[in-house]
């Protein structure tokens, strides 16, 4: 406990928050993607007959089982800790964020929740159309959780449509179109979205190459690398434009956030930089070695090499966001950007020579790019998250004000027990996953554990028979 | 009269709350009785029981989280705190219980030890739970509106005693839900716990409310002051009539009716506390209406919940529709 003495209570909720959120979103940002992934294959099978796309829509399903089980897990805890570490922030903020989430919940979680069951077990027990539609359904509601979420998230990044009453409450001024449509909404939703899709994809390819250059001639496998290099070449040129609209839209509510992201201390009359690589200092205020290209932060920020800037400079010291986590998760994430746009074009130069299936080179490149997705999304939120401190709801409620009365030894043990916990299960958990990728899709193919159940009165219960091999021993 | 948004948001999410405790309720309470079970297929078709619905199941605590913080932003931020390691206790506990689902299939060597995951985390949350109920009873130091005790103010041999008695409810809806969804073996084992866990329950419930009016006056008055007891005093006895046809039912071999009384048991207990502490949201000092957030809120979500909650209820009978019967143990395909 020694070196705890130092770290207070707040510092430690916030490690604790930070962890468990980047954590959840790892599971969400693949599976949001990979429900629409699921939908497409089965709405393919149903409309052409062809058995691969059954055989990837099992294959893929029980991949879906298991991060969707992790996802869900771990989404459970953040709506608790909202309370539990940040105890202020939910009594001021409660009245416009706890409606919105309420909303998600009802929306969204029980629609999944309601129709995942059949989804994944109900194969058999009802008709080909209706195990459609708990498919759409679980693919819907993945989309109507991350709208509300998101727009929860934008609402603290961009506040709009509220007055602050006598108890020192966020409440709704208005109308509530305002508030789930505030400023920063549309720019974050569709990146984000995006986002989930692309990290899909890199995934699904990774996986396809693994396998394409174990064995290039199987249908299953072409077929899931061709679909996932379909989905690198179309979306990240979009996902780029969609950052691009996004940093414009925060220059404007936020520039202090875009210039910790560019390391801009300085104003620029005379057209920014754009800073390439470097050491932000916030005690020198200024970037150690940078390498950077004169005019051309102004002609992606303003459209125009010669529009002015300001600086970190123009703002009290007070508001500066910690400048190098920002700076360098904005570049991690922008980086990863180019190269998944890389792989696309890759792919699309190899398919017009119709070398998609033979060119070793892309397929160890989708391969080694599988995990770039996760990378990028949690260095995308820790830009903006981090970005928007010191407050919570941006410009009106400081971090230092909203956290909950608590002790440090409490926030301490706990922070561990999650640490542990999370490493320990997750750990687990991607295990799995892995060993079910390391497998290719074979025409056998069964659903996730195969749902041991029969409907009242169909077959005697089998309880007993020996010889039947257990659920799960299958593959 | 005004319509009163708060005392209807106050029903909402006690109907929430106990849509929670009866659908989760059986479900961890399977989880709990699991080392009880014989490895192989009486845990297997356990297991297979709660697969499909569990999800569903526990997507009423978010609600009754995700609403405690919209309708009475005041109460959640003070009870949160105030519990705080009975919730992170109940996180991790709920983590580890929700994850053996699919886990457990993944690798036969590893089975072992997630059903020790599986059991372990289902006795945590619901200990957790009950606890963080006795401790939001027993009272919560506010002052401000914000919670002003100790971090250790939530143990106490009542909170302990209310946990133990929810674990012990939660077993007994476990066990007559397997007793519904097996037969043979598995559903003579069922019985036979329940029989003892019915017992159980009712000595926990009848110790839990004896030692509920001693914790403060307002309660005791709630309970036994005229003209009120004649109306209170409905309650037990309508638990006395339950447990009793609750014991002919499972002595008859009902396969369904015993599960059912369990539900009706747990609403008694239910109806119990509402009566210990309407109006209060955060006993002894904050109502409901103190904590409530503003009503332009409380309206937004009202409708949304009045169109949306109905639904939900539709496609969940559908859901347990479709996984009607008994389970087995091996595959269907
Ligand atoms: C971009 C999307 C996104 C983001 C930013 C978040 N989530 Fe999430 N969440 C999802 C997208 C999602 C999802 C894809 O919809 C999940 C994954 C599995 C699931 O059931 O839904 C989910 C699950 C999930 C669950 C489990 C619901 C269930 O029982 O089905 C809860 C309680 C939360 N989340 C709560 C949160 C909170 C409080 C967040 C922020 C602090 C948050 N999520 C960020
Ligand atoms: C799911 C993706 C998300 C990730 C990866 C993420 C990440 C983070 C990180 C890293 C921090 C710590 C920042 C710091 O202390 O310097 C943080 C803080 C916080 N985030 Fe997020 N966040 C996510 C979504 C959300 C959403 C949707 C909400 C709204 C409900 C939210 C609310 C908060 C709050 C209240 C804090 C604490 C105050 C603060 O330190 O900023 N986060 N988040
Ligand atoms: C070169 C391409 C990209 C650009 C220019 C870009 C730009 C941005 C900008 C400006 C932000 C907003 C930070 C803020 O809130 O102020 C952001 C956030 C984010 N980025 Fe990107 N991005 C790019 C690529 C990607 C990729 C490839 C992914 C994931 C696959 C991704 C995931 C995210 C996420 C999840 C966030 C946080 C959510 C949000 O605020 O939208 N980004 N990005």
């Amino acid at each position: 406990m020694g070196m705890l003495e130092h770290i207070d209570a707040v510092t430690l909720a916030r490690a604790q928050f930070a962890f468990t959120v980047s954590f959840h979103f790892i599971f969400p940002s693949f599976s949001i993607g990979l429900a629409s992934f699921l939908m497409v294959l089965e709405a393919q099978w149903l409309r052409t007959g062809d058995a691969t796309y059954k055989i990837l829509y099992r294959y893929w399903l029980k991949i879906f089982a298991v991060a969707f089980g992790m996802g869900v897990v771990s989404g459970i805890v953040l709506s608790y800790q909202i309370g539990t570490n940040w105890s202020v922030f939910s009594a001021k903020a409660g009245p416009i964020v706890g409606p919105l989430m309420a909303y998600e919940v009802l929306t969204a979680f029980f629609l999944e929740a309601g129709f995942l069951g059949v989804m994944l077990f109900g194969e058999g027990k009802v008709g080909k159309e209706l195990h459609f539609l708990a498919t759409c359904m679980v693919a819907l509601g993945t989309l109507i959780s991350t709208t509300w979420i998101i727009s929860v998230n934008s609402w603290m990044q961009t506040p709009v449509g509220f007055l602050i009453n006598a108890h020192g409450q966020f409440v709704p001024a208005g109308s509530w179109l305002t508030i789930i449509f505030n400023p920063s909404f549309p720019y974050r939703l569709v990146h984000t979205v995006i986002a989930a899709y692309l990290t899909t994809a890199l995934v699904v390819g990774g996986v396809g190459g693994y396998h394409l250059l174990r064995t290039p001639g199987d249908a299953g496998v072409r077929r899931m690398f061709s679909m996932a290099m379909w989905m690198m070449a179309l979306l990240t040129p979009l996902q780029i434009l969609a950052g691009d609209a996004h940093g414009l839209n925060t220059l404007k509510y936020q520039p202090a956030k875009v210039l910790a992201m560019e390391g801009d201390y300085d104003p620029s009359p005379h057209g920014a930089p754009l800073v390439l690589f470097g050491l932000p200092s916030n005690a020198e205020a200024r970037v150690r070695y940078k390498l950077e290209i004169p005019r051309i932060g102004s002609l992606i920020l303003r459209h125009d090499p010669n529009a002015s800037l300001p600086g970190l400079k123009d703002f009290p010291r007070s508001q500066w966001a910690p400048v190098p986590i920002v700076f360098w998760s904005f570049r991690i994430m922008v980086g990863l950007g180019f190269a998944m746009l890389g792989l696309g074009l890759a792919s699309l130069f190899a398919r017009w020579r119709g070398r998609l299936y033979e060119a070793r080179l892309i397929h160890w490149g989708a391969m080694l790019m599988g995990p770039a997705g996760f990378v990028a999304v949690i260095a995308g939120w820790v830009t903006t998250e981090v970005g928007r401190q010191p407050y919570t709801v941006f410009g009106y409620l400081l971090t230092a004000h909203s956290h909950s009365p608590l002790a440090a030894p409490a926030v301490a043990a706990s922070l561990v027990a999650f640490v542990i916990v999370y490493f320990a299960v997750f750990g687990a958990g991607i295990f799995y996953v892995l060993r079910l990728m390391a497998a290719r899709p074979m025409p056998g193919e069964q659903g996730p554990p195969s749902i041991p159940q029969h409907a009242a009165g169909v077959t005697p219960a089998p309880a007993l028979d020996a010889d039947h091999s257990l659920p799960g021993a299958l593959q | 009269m005004t319509l009163d948004l708060t005392i209807i948001w106050a029903g909402i999410l006690g109907f929430a709350v106990c849509a929670y405790v009866c659908l989760d309720g059986f479900d961890l309470g399977v989880g709990i009785l699991f080392p009880l079970l014989a490895v192989g297929p009486e845990r297997d078709r356990a297991m297979n029981s709660l697969a499909p619905v569990w999800d569903g199941n526990e997507t009423w605590l978010v609600l009754g989280g995700g609403g405690l913080l919209a309708a009475f932003p005041v109460a959640y931020s003070i009870i949160l705190p105030a519990t705080y390691p009975l919730i992170i206790a109940m996180l991790l506990g709920l983590i580890l219980r929700g994850v053996a689902f699919e886990f457990r299939w993944r690798e036969p060597r590893h089975r072992a030890m997630w059903d020790i995951a599986f059991s372990t985390g289902s006795t945590i949350a619901a200990l957790s739970q009950g606890m963080i109920l006795g401790a939001v009873l027993q009272g919560i130091n506010v002052v401000d509106n914000a919670y002003a005790g100790r971090w250790l103010d939530w143990l106490s041999p009542f909170s302990l005693l209310t946990g133990v008695a929810l674990v012990v409810g939660y077993c007994l809806l476990g066990a007559t839900w397997l007793l519904w969804k097996t037969d043979g073996l598995e559903q003579d084992h069922a019985r036979r716990l329940a029989g003892w866990l019915g017992g159980a329950t009712l000595i926990a419930m009848a110790v839990v409310s004896a030692a509920t009016p001693y914790l403060h006056y307002a309660y005791w008055r709630r309970w036994f002051a005229m003209p009120g007891v004649l109306l209170t005093a409905q309650v037990p006895l309508l638990v006395v009539i339950a447990a009793i046809i609750f014991f002919v039912s499972l002595k008859r071999g009902a396969e369904r009716l015993p599960f059912l009384i369990t539900l009706g048991l747990f609403m008694l207990g239910f109806v119990g506390l509402c009566i210990s502490t309407f109006p209060y949201a955060v006993p002894p000092h904050v109502t409901i209406w103190e904590a409530a957030s503003p009503a332009s809120s409380q309206m937004f979500m009202l409708v949304g919940t009045a169109v949306i909650v109905p639904l939900i209820l539709a496609y969940t009978f559908w859901a347990y529709w479709v996984f009607r019967g008994k389970v087995g143990t091996h595959g269907f395909h």
